[in-house]
């Protein structure tokens, strides 16, 4: 079983419809025992940082999530809570990453929010970015951004380069939003149903 | 780097596509299900539904629609029409809209794009501008959905465009009254000068009629996004054909 942890935020009907759209069922729950059990779990994210840690937080989760085993992705606003920290409303977050999000700079020709279809520069033999190359777009939607570094496994650039996808361990995250990425975005959400538990 | 967005806008009508010229004499232009997934497997960035007469009835969009669209496409998409309070708000994005669009609830309530963007972030607030060239300035009009309704604000578009983007806006869609469905190019000028006091992206709305307006928007104006409708709709400038000739004009796309 998939648990998608209930944080309140706004995309969470997306990504179910995105499993759904892949014959997976989805459970979204906030209950720390089923979030433990499950097979998988997705932690999403649509809002700003100090919202969703307050949610987590309100419902018991942080210590659950942060001691989970199993394949974990964040998408979005719940990749961010993966680092220590975020410049938005100054909050810790969960930690798992090392560093901290920070509000992307606007300059001439770069607008924020980084809004649309971005390519990615990955690391090579990446199992959840297996089939992509460099010309595989994703969508974007988001002002903060966390920094490039040891964990960060593909990286995108606007105006600054920033981390699009981290992973440590069996934690993983992704800036875009996989469910309204069209066919890539597909394949990335496979790519993490196959991960190996 | 970020390719500029296509974005087909669906007006709704009654549950229906529809398409008017100036916003007036609105025909059907068929299902809402049917033309979303049609421009998604076209290659479509992005889709607008605007349920164009929800602020004048007094009403807000409809969840229905917006959950079975949610359930079947796989590309962001913005709704608008009467979105009025936090809770019009939080019930479209629980549906599975990635963005909600103000335009007259924004005017009458500056105050709630605050409260929108530190309750789901502002990367899901966009401002609908309808705009139209009067005595040599560019004026914001409201309830431009009926004819018989739609009035003057006290606003300049550009101190709107401005203003709403310092309340908490993260996108602007300027809709070009002047030029809408005329299909004789993007209004470059007032495009240009609305880019120029915002940060944020702009989304360029009305006037579409060639691939040629689509590059010049993206080149001359600036914009993030170029938007239309019936160029789409009666399959006039089909997405694919667009994109390729956008990539062979320079314009960053995706394929």
């Amino acid at each position: 079983m998939l648990a998608i942890v209930d944080s309140g935020g706004a995309n969470i009907a997306s990504v179910r419809f995105a499993l759904e759209r892949l014959g997976v069922q989805s459970e979204l729950t906030a209950d720390p025992a089923i979030i433990r059990a499950a097979e998988r779990v997705i932690l999403p994210g649509v809002g700003s940082a100090p919202e969703g840690m307050k949610r987590l937080q309100a419902k018991g989760l942080v210590e659950v999530v942060r001691g989970l085993q199993q394949p974990v992705l964040g998408i979005c606003l719940g990749m961010q809570l993966l680092f220590e920290a975020s410049e938005e409303g100054n909050t810790p977050s969960l930690g798992i990453i090392p560093g901290r999000v920070a509000l992307l700079p606007e300059s001439p020709g770069i607008t924020v929010p980084h809004m649309g279809w971005n390519t990615l520069t990955s690391r090579p033999d990446t199992p959840l970015l297996e089939g992509f190359d460099a010309t595989t777009r994703f969508y974007f939607v988001h002002s903060f951004a966390g920094p490039v570094n040891a964990f960060t496994v593909a990286s995108c650039e606007h105006g600054t380069p920033f981390a699009a996808v981290v992973q440590r361990g069996n934690f993983s995250g992704v800036q875009f939003h996989p469910e309204r990425s069209g066919p890539a975005g597909a394949q990335l959400l496979k790519n993490f149903l196959e991960m190996p538990v | 780097m970020l390719a500029r967005r296509i974005i087909p806008c669906l007006d709704v009508r009654d549950g229906r596509v529809v398409k008017g010229v100036q916003f007036r004499n609105h025909v059907d232009m068929g299902d809402i299900i049917e033309l979303a997934q049609r421009y998604r497997d076209e290659g479509a960035d992005e889709l607008v539904f605007y349920d164009i007469t929800a602020s004048s009835d007094g009403r807000t969009v409809s969840t229905e629609w917006v959950t079975r669209v949610a359930k079947v496409i796989d590309i962001p998409f913005c709704v608008a029409g009467g979105i009025r309070s936090l809770d019009d708000a939080r019930k479209l994005l629980h549906s599975g809209a990635d963005k909600i669009s103000l335009n007259s609830p924004a005017i009458e309530n500056p105050e709630l794009l605050g409260h929108l963007a530190a309750e789901f972030g502002s990367q899901c607030v966009v401002v609908g501008i309808d705009s139209r060239a009067e005595n040599g300035d560019y004026l914001v009009k409201q309830f431009t959905g009926d004819p018989t309704k739609t009035r003057g604000t006290r606003w300049r578009t550009v101190d709107w465009a401005r203003e709403a983007q310092k309340l908490g806006a993260g996108e602007i869609v300027l809709n070009c009254m002047n030029q809408d469905g005329e299909r004789k190019g993007y209004d470059l000028a007032q495009l240009k000068l609305v880019r120029a006091v915002l940060t944020i992206p702009l989304v360029a709305s009305g006037g579409a009629g060639a691939p040629e307006h689509f590059r010049d928007v993206f080149r001359d104006a600036g914009v993030d996004a170029a938007l239309a409708a019936s160029v789409f709709h009666s399959g006039a400038i089909p997405i694919p054909k667009l994109k390729q000739y956008l990539a062979t004009e320079g314009v960053i796309v995706r394929p």
